[in-house]
């Protein structure tokens, strides 16, 4: 595995899955202890009926406060935040989330690429996004994005994934800095800020 | 793409040439709208894009159709139309005569909606449904009760799970690829114009929608909105949002009560 060089002014850390990446964000999370000065952003592709199920379980299995999304939140380190399904999870200049039901990207709403590039456009260097299993294109572009705003990027190891395309299509078109297993994955999240 | 200074001028150019006001509108989400009919038009500068703006009014109203975010379902979020037929008709029954709007109605998937609850109820008789957009292209399409026949299923489906006993295929007539609503339901909505940023409150209802409209809005805006809301809401009336959506930051606390977790609160004075 590549040496590891995590920044320490990491504000927001993004995490994009669809089919698949439940199971990966459950070896994940019930893992973390804490979060070190850095808001959590989950954002999956789920059926629009699956909402409270999806923040329910991982309320039930993280040791970290989950706070609920709702418009103009605003978005405090040391939470996990999880999108809600139906809206576009979109972040302000001002530290707040915003939602948005305009028409789904990818086949998707929340979609990937738009938080990933409105994330991307309000934190840049202080972002890092991690991209999980999935079998549909969405989140590649935005990597890009946080790669060219001057964040960090990780694409789950496609062997590691139960549906690889996803990852493998960020690979491919992206250029994550990391690819990682989901062993790693933890271990790179937990050491974020830490120095 | 256009940067953040060129939105701040673009939002000041259409006040001045216009009179309409998207300051006060969330930027998140703007920025990704006008950025999306920038590249849609095949604009390549921001001069040109703002001149063009400026020049011409029909690209004007083009340009306010495409930013503003125009996708609604019927039955969207069935537990919240579970509640509203369970528990919010009831009481609206009791009245002789029921006033609903509708703000920023859409297309009007969701006041025919409401009109095939209100008919289930045996309400529609005495009701009036407003609903209001300051889009005029949706509310043309809102006017004509004409829906894609390919989102019939989902529909269906959603009225389903809306608690509908009915065929939900009797309430429209299919035609190449259109479902067209039986004319019933539109007997008694009113369709207008109305802007929230600016315009005033028109009647007293009992019932106000106003669903994922807010979002789009900064927290002022929406402070502003919501009181006219407030003025124009019976004691006793309800008030719906979108499912994430909230009169919290806005209204003196005790003056509504919300329905359980349910985005619908009750005026109380
Ligand atoms: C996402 S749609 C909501 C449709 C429907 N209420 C629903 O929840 O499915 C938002 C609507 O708000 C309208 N809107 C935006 N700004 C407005 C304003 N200032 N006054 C009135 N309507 C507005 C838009 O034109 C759009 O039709």
């Amino acid at each position: 595995m590549e040496e590891i060089k995590i920044t320490s002014n990491c504000k927001v850390v993004i995490i994009g899955g669809s089919a698949g990446s439940l199971n990966a964000l459950m070896q994940i999370l019930p893992e973390l202890i804490k979060i070190n000065d850095f808001a959590l952003v989950i954002v999956l592709h789920r059926k629009s009926t699956d909402d409270q199920t999806l923040e329910d379980l991982i309320t039930l299995k993280s040791n970290i406060k989950v706070k609920s999304v709702e418009d103009k939140v605003p978005l405090l380190p040391g939470f996990i935040y999880i999108a809600p399904s139906n809206y576009h999870l979109l972040f302000e200049k001002d530290g707040i989330l915003a939602l948005d039901t305009s028409e789904k990207i990818n086949y998707s709403r929340p979609s990937i690429d738009v938080s990933f590039e409105s994330a991307a456009e309000v934190y840049g260097s202080s972002l890092i996004g991690i991209l999980l299993s999935g079998s549909n294109s969405d989140g590649t572009v935005g990597l890009r994005a946080i790669k060219e705003a001057g964040g960090i990027t990780v694409a789950q190891n496609p062997l590691s994934a139960e549906m690889p395309f996803m990852p493998n299509n960020a690979i491919l078109y992206s250029n994550p800095d990391y690819i990682l297993n989901i062993q790693e994955i933890l271990h790179f999240i937990a050491s974020i800020n830490m120095e | 793409m256009i940067e953040d200074i060129e939105l701040e001028i673009l939002i000041n150019e259409v006040y001045e040439y216009y009179g309409f006001d998207f300051g006060s509108y969330s930027r998140a989400s703007l920025k990704r709208r006008v950025n999306r009919v920038f590249q849609l038009d095949g604009f390549t500068n921001f001069p040109e894009f703002l001149s063009k703006v400026r020049s011409d009014p029909e690209y004007y109203k083009r340009m306010v159709d495409e930013i503003t975010v125009n996708v609604t379902e019927m039955f969207r979020d069935p537990a919240f139309y579970n509640v509203l037929r369970n528990q919010i008709l009831p009481l609206l029954g009791t009245k002789p005569f029921i006033r609903l709007w509708h703000a920023g109605c859409s297309t009007g998937e969701e006041v025919y909606s409401m009109a095939i609850m209100l008919k289930e109820a045996g309400l529609l008789h005495k009701s009036l449904i407003y609903a209001t957009d300051i889009n005029a292209t949706v509310l043309e399409t809102a006017k004509k009760g004409i829906f894609p026949l390919r989102m019939m299923k989902e529909y269906s489906q959603n009225y389903r799970d809306a608690g509908g006993q009915e065929d939900f295929s009797s309430y429209y007539t299919a035609n190449y690829g259109i479902a067209k609503f039986n004319g019933e339901l539109a007997e008694k909505m009113v369709f207008s114009q109305h802007n929230l940023v600016s315009d005033t409150s028109f009647n007293e209802f009992d019932l106000i929608l106003c669903r994922n409209v807010l979002i789009y809005f900064d927290a002022d805006l929406q402070k502003r909105v919501i009181n006219l809301f407030d003025e124009s809401l019976a004691v006793l009336g309800f008030l719906a949002l979108g499912t994430k959506e909230t009169i919290k930051y806005s209204i003196a606390p005790g003056k509504y009560k919300q329905l359980d977790k349910d985005k619908i609160w009750r005026k109380l004075k």
